[in-house]
């Protein structure tokens, strides 16, 4: 049996973890990076990287049939609908995987970090045995960095299996479902039954809450709730989802029940070929009991702003620790801060903004404070909006057909901005503008005295800032 | 109106390159030709440059500590007629002078002068920081302050809204983080804590003195050697030729007699009177005995030179070893008065002390330390008497100079002193 020694083992190799590794290598520490599937995790190989290479394909496929229409669509038709094929389909999202997969490989090692593929079992809190018998390697570290990421919830009455699946296999399907139902209205269900919708499925929702996505406002959740709408998928709001069984002709018959009904007799249920449960995700904290790191009672492990674990020279990011959303950017940014620690800077995590983007159809971005959660922390403050139907080059694209807007929340005493979100097609790309302006500390008066490249949707931006000024030029 | 763009100017012979010590002018102050507006720092001296032109300053580049390579632009003057520099963009029309040129497109409809907003709502309204809420401040601030142990909610923000900036943060660091005084359960007292401290740049001269000494120290193995001279006799021989000095000639401190006393000396041990450059093992000894006189400023340490002190009297000696001192005291000194130097003399005059063991003017081989002259109770042929005795230090690069050579050289130094007569055979 091997015996490797390294200054920072890092476990797991999703957003958080590689790039702990990169960074930790490009200091000068000896690093070890065990991964037990591929490199780059959910975010890269069952998350965000598929679904959004899906999503680019679904509106692709429903612009086709747009223009397969009788009178076609501006200007352009084509003679006969579109095809689809499932299977290429994800043949094609796989090819985008695997080039990033291969990529990020290659900068572990440029990085000079080892990657040892394996699941790691610890020994104690700084030893782990990657594999069995004779083949086992055992890995001894200065600093342990946990980045362990997440798995879906799995609903106790209704385990996954081959018509209940997770949002990972709902990635990988060969053939395209008639009939999809979601339970769990969030961000990834919503994600996920946009993109079969418009590849063609019939989509229904069950949601336990009075709406969907319910972490956003009404105001910018209500641009998406029409959108919905129009696209015909069903939704069933403040309903528990009750289990499945198999119906008669074959297929899988999702039962559920308005939440505060007593009477079983009063179940509801759709018939589908497949049920996608994306009810959250939680910690996948388990394998850690060996190395003593305390854990809350949701399974999170518990750090501190610098993601020290209570174990001292054992550190953990990204989705496992109890700080900062469950976020690939924020991993990745906890992942950098953990190598720079380890080699002896003082670092802290201490964001003013995370970011956060829904890819829904319209998209959904937020970032710092909305209108309500500033008013409960006892800011004063003034409101400004502005609407993508009033911006050119959201015309030129189509993308003011989904009503969306944007809005800024400011101080009113001191016009520092506190959050601005928006809701709309293509909206997500203008995030990094806002989330700058609030790490930087802007005030209203300095993005309205910068210049904002024309014909652009960023032109919104500084439209719905002069409107917080109570001056915007393009509304009236 | 036009634009005079001025480039660092070649300051003397192979330099390069210039640190800012002081820019002497401001953006917007007006300047006269000749006026001094930058002080800059070669390896070699300090240089004062004057402006080229009379105008009104409009950009300047650098600021204490930056390095500014010969041929930059480092000041932007506006100045009457064209100026030198293609204006880059239109010179801000005069805002007395109303604009000739007609509209290029005449709008169909005349528009209504809309009426001027007042200006107070174009700007942040509050300039501090609302109570309650965190400070403003970029990542890059945060992270510095976090480095520093600085709690940003102490900092006072210069910005609008109380936005901390890195010079706020300068600031905070420089004026100590001011805490409530402590309640003394004794009564209290006049004296209070002091915990302010203050940071000094290391730039500049400072920075080269501190260069040179490290590179002297680090590279050379100084060895030190102390003697101590009788100079009763050299005593008398300098009051007689002080009250009898011609017309116009400086009085003599000890300083001359010890360099005529060098003269002699260091030609008897050539070893002694040498630079030896390390780099190549190349050890030059120079028949010249260019003596430099370690001088103390108002801006730092420096070490003119006397060239050629072999080739002169005691007076000729006393007059340059004068000259070159006073000019260098003033910022006058030129690079040749600051270079070339074969062997080095340093006195701190009247803080003489006993001993000390001076670090050696890389690359000479040789440095000596003059001490004040006291009358002292010294024993000759068993009796106590009372003489005027001197100290002399003196530090050796060992890798070339052996003890036995710097101790000889000492010793003949004393001799001659304490035989003046000698020094002017």
């Amino acid at each position: 049996m091997q015996t490797k020694k390294c200054q920072v083992l890092v476990i797991g190799a999703g957003p958080g973890g590689y790039v702990t590794a990169i960074r930790a290598g490009q200091l000068g520490l000896s690093t070890i990076i065990v991964e037990g599937e591929k490199v780059g995790g959910t975010c890269l190989i069952r998350g965000c990287i598929p679904s959004k290479a899906l999503i680019h394909a679904a509106h692709q496929f429903h612009k086709l049939a747009k223009h397969a229409s009788n009178d076609g669509h501006m200007g352009i038709s084509i003679p006969g609908p579109a095809e689809l094929n499932m299977s290429n389909l994800v043949n094609w999202k796989e090819g985008i995987v695997t080039r990033l997969n291969k990529g990020v490989e290659h900068l572990l090692k440029n990085a000079g970090a080892e990657l040892v593929i394996g699941w790691a079992e610890f020994q104690d809190a700084k030893t782990v045995k990657v594999g069995k018998g004779k083949d086992a390697i055992i890995i001894q570290a200065e600093h342990v960095v946990l980045a362990n990421g997440s798995v879906p919830i799995e609903l106790p009455f209704m385990p996954y299996g081959e018509n209940v699946i997770s949002s990972r296999e709902a990635l990988s399907l060969e053939e395209l479902p008639k009939h999809v139902a979601i339970v769990g209205g969030g961000y990834i269900g919503l994600e996920l039954g946009i993109t079969f919708r418009m590849l063609g499925s019939e989509v229904t929702v069950v949601e336990a809450m009075d709406s969907v996505l319910p972490i956003f406002d009404k105001e910018l959740r209500r641009p998406l709730e029409i959108s919905i709408k129009k696209q015909k998928i069903k939704t069933h709001l403040g309903v528990f989802a009750k289990g499945v069984e198999k119906a008669k002709d074959g297929r899988t018959q999702l039962n559920f029940i308005d939440k505060n009904e007593k009477d079983e007799s009063k179940m509801q249920n759709v018939v589908v070929d497949k049920v996608l449960v994306t009810v959250g995700r939680k910690p996948n904290s388990a394998s850690l009991e060996p190395t003593g790191v305390a854990l809350d009672e949701r399974g999170f492990v518990k750090v501190n702003d610098r993601c020290e674990t209570n174990m001292r020279g054992v550190y953990a990011i990204g989705d496992v620790c109890d700080s900062g959303e469950m976020l690939a950017h924020v991993a990745s940014f906890q992942g950098e801060m953990v190598a720079e620690i380890i080699a002896g800077h003082k670092r802290a995590y201490d964001p003013v903004a995370v970011p956060a983007i829904v890819f829904t159809e319209p998209e959904i971005v937020s970032v710092g404070l909305s209108p309500d959660e500033a008013k409960a922390a006892g800011h004063p403050i003034i409101i400004g909006k502005f609407p993508l139907g009033a911006n050119g080059r959201a015309l030129t694209q189509e993308a003011e057909k989904s009503a969306g807007f944007i809005r800024v929340c400011a101080r009113e005493d001191d016009h520092r901005i506190l959050g601005i979100q928006g809701v709309g097609t293509h909206i997500s790309e203008l995030v990094g503008e806002w989330t700058l302006a609030l790490e930087m500390g802007a005030l209203l008066e300095d993005i309205a005295g910068t210049i904002h490249a024309h014909p652009t949707m960023t032109e919104m931006t500084h439209e719905g800032v002069l409107a917080t000024l109570g001056r915007a030029i393009h509304s009236a | 109106m036009g634009t005079f763009a001025f480039k660092m100017p070649d300051i003397g012979e192979g330099v390069v390159e210039g640190e800012v010590v002081e820019w002497m002018v401001a953006v917007g102050d007006s300047v006269k030709e000749d006026d001094p507006i930058l002080s800059v720092m070669t390896d070699k001296a300090t240089v004062e440059i004057p402006s080229p032109v009379d105008g009104k300053v409009i950009s300047i580049v650098g600021e204490a500590g930056d390095t500014l390579p010969v041929g930059v632009v480092c000041i932007e003057f506006e100045v009457e007629g064209d100026g030198n520099a293609a204006a880059s963009k239109e010179a801000p029309a005069p805002e007395a002078k109303p604009e000739p040129k007609a509209k290029p497109e005449p709008k169909a409809k005349p528009e209504p002068t809309p009426a001027p907003t007042p200006v107070v709502a174009e700007t942040a309204p509050a300039v501090q920081r609302a109570t309650g809420t965190k400070a403003l401040s970029s990542p890059a601030v945060r992270q510095r302050a976090r480095q520093a142990n600085i709690d940003l909610n102490l900092v006072a923000g210069s910005g609008p809204a109380g936005r901390i900036s890195h010079a706020d943060l300068d600031a905070h660091i420089a004026g100590g983080a001011s805490g409530a005084s402590r309640a003394r359960p004794m009564g209290s007292s006049a004296r209070t804590e002091l915990n302010g401290t203050e940071e000094i740049k290391v730039i500049g001269l400072r920075r080269k003195i501190a260069e040179g000494m490290v590179a002297s120290y680090t590279t050379i193995p100084h060895f030190s050697y102390f003697e101590e001279v009788d100079v009763t006799v050299l005593e008398e021989l300098r009051q007689h030729l002080n009250a009898t000095r011609p017309e116009g000639a400086p009085k003599l401190t000890y300083l001359p007699f010890i360099m005529m006393a060098l003269v002699k000396a260091l030609g008897e041990q050539p070893e002694c009177n040498a630079v030896y450059d390390d780099e190549s093992n190349v050890v030059t000894r120079h028949q010249a005995i260019n003596l430099g006189i370690a001088t103390q400023t108002d801006r730092g340490l420096f070490v003119p030179v006397v060239q050629h002190v072999e080739a002169m009297d005691i007076w000729q000696s006393a007059e340059e070893m004068t000259r070159v001192t006073s000019a260098t005291r003033d910022g006058k000194a030129t690079a040749e008065d600051l270079s070339g130097s074969t062997f080095t003399i340093t006195s701190l005059g009247r803080l003489g002390g006993l001993g000390a063991t001076p670090i050696i003017n890389k690359p000479e081989v040789g440095i000596l330390g003059v001490h004040n002259a006291k009358d002292r109770a010294v024993v000759i042929d068993g009796n106590i008497v009372i003489r005027r005795m001197m100290n002399l230090s003196s530090s050796w690069d060992h890798r070339v100079v052996d003890g036995h050579n710097g101790a000889t050289l000492v010793q003949l130094v004393k001799t001659y002193l304490e035989h003046p007569a000698t020094i002017f055979m």
